[in-house]
């Protein structure tokens, strides 16, 4: 078996891992704030599984790095410019329509890169993936309904809903970039080459955007910077000081 | 002292009871994947319901706290991720301790075959998601009573 590059593999795995985590918290922000019990329920379960995707993937990050870390020190100690995952879902949630919206777009991505990463020549990408896969099944099925719900509702309903896909559009486009990780990913037969995704996730998304009677913006252009590390938005680090801050103030803290 | 039998071990992790819903055992709700000696070390392989649930370290824990206390010296705790647990491992005892306890048990189709509390089954689904990662919220619309449903995955 050929040689697997270590460090781009980790870079890999810090991108699914950084994508599960940064988004977990986004969603566990909602907690106690959602419009309505059950979607608070939900909005906290999604996170909870999210949180439990990116222990696995991190765990196997820190594996893989070999310096003796596990999953709690990538997640907490590290700086923003070490995060690998997209902008998307490091942006602000927004009111509730926007925040289903981005996790409808993020969802739809997931669920068809789960489904590829259990072809991987990894066996433990494949496992992660195949855990994975049956959760995002439900987000994907709860997110999309959510989206037709409100996009197809009243004309309040309505209006937010294509704001917000206006809005979040411009950073779909990065899930879809590749660089020379990707490449070593693609010929270790790791991972598949993200532009091969695009067509099934517009098809998705299509679908869904008809039937919630919402528009897809025209435009391709993509904010970057996310994955590759070369420049986050303001806001992670604003995340991350919540996020961080136990850990930071308090080293070794645990329950 | 002769080690104790694996089926001897099976039968005491079977009166352990899951921490959510102490109606059924761990072997009930089938995350117990294996149990082997190896030399004189007891390995029991664990799998957890979803990657998030938090109670995967207190079942791990009261997996070692009942085999202590009956004298497994040496006990290796693994988390077996694959196969990827799935409801269809709910043991028959189990899916039936459930329904007297109020959870609607998995069903192939999908949903709750008849509400737990009346038998009725004019269902209706309220939340894909409920009060823990493997349950959904139902209501029956003859009882007109909320259930948890034990969802497939």
């Amino acid at each position: 078996m050929a040689e697997v590059d270590q460090k781009a593999l980790l870079q890999f795995l810090l991108r699914m891992g950084d994508n599960t985590l940064v988004l977990g918290h986004r969603v566990s922000e909602w907690c106690g704030h959602a419009p309505v019990l059950e979607e608070d329920i939900a909005l906290a379960n999604t996170a909870l599984d999210l949180i439990g995707q990116t222990q696995l993937w991190l765990g196997y990050a820190a594996e893989v790095q070999g310096e003796g870390k596990d999953a709690d020190a990538l997640a907490f100690l590290r700086d923003a410019w070490d995060f690998r995952n997209v902008l998307l879902v490091e942006l602000p949630n927004g009111d509730f329509g926007r925040t289903m919206m981005r996790q409808f777009l993020f969802d739809a991505w997931q669920s068809i890169m789960l489904g590829l990463l259990q072809k991987s020549n990894d066996k433990t990408v494949r496992e992660i993936a195949a855990k994975a896969s049956k959760e995002v099944a439900y987000h994907v099925e709860r997110s999309s309904e959510t989206v037709v719900g409100l996009g197809d509702g009243t004309e309040e309903s309505h209006r937010r809903m294509q704001e917000a896909l206006d809005y979040l559009y411009p950073y779909v486009g990065e899930m879809f970039l590749s660089d020379d990780i990707d490449t070593a990913m693609i010929d270790a037969g790791i991972a598949p080459d993200p532009a091969a995704l695009r067509s099934e996730f517009d098809s998705l998304v299509g679908r869904v955007m008809a039937e919630a009677t919402l528009t897809l913006p025209d435009g391709r252009f993509a904010h970057k910077g996310g994955r590759s590390g070369y420049m986050h938005t303001e806001h992670l680090g604003h995340l991350l000081t919540s996020m961080q801050w136990l850990q930071r103030a308090y080293p070794g803290a645990a329950w | 002292m002769t080690p104790p039998s694996i089926q001897q071990v099976w039968e005491w992790l079977d009166a352990v009871p899951d921490p959510e819903i102490p109606v059924i055992s761990l072997v009930d709700l089938g995350i117990i994947l294996e149990v082997a000696w190896a030399d004189d070390t007891l390995i029991v392989s664990v799998t957890p319901t979803y990657s998030g649930c938090p109670a995967t370290s207190i079942i791990n824990l009261d997996i070692e706290t009942a085999l202590r206390a009956h004298g497994i010296a040496k006990l290796e705790l693994k988390r077996q991720l694959s196969p990827a647990w799935t409801t269809d491992w709910l043991t028959k005892k189990g899916a039936a301790k459930l329904e007297k306890y109020g959870i609607a048990p998995p069903t192939p189709a999908g949903g709750p075959q008849r509400c737990p509390h009346c038998r009725g089954n004019n269902l209706e689904k309220l939340s894909q998601f409920g009060s823990t990662p493997c349950k959904a919220q139902w209501r029956c619309q003859d009882c007109l009573e909320p259930f948890d449903y034990f969802k497939c995955i």
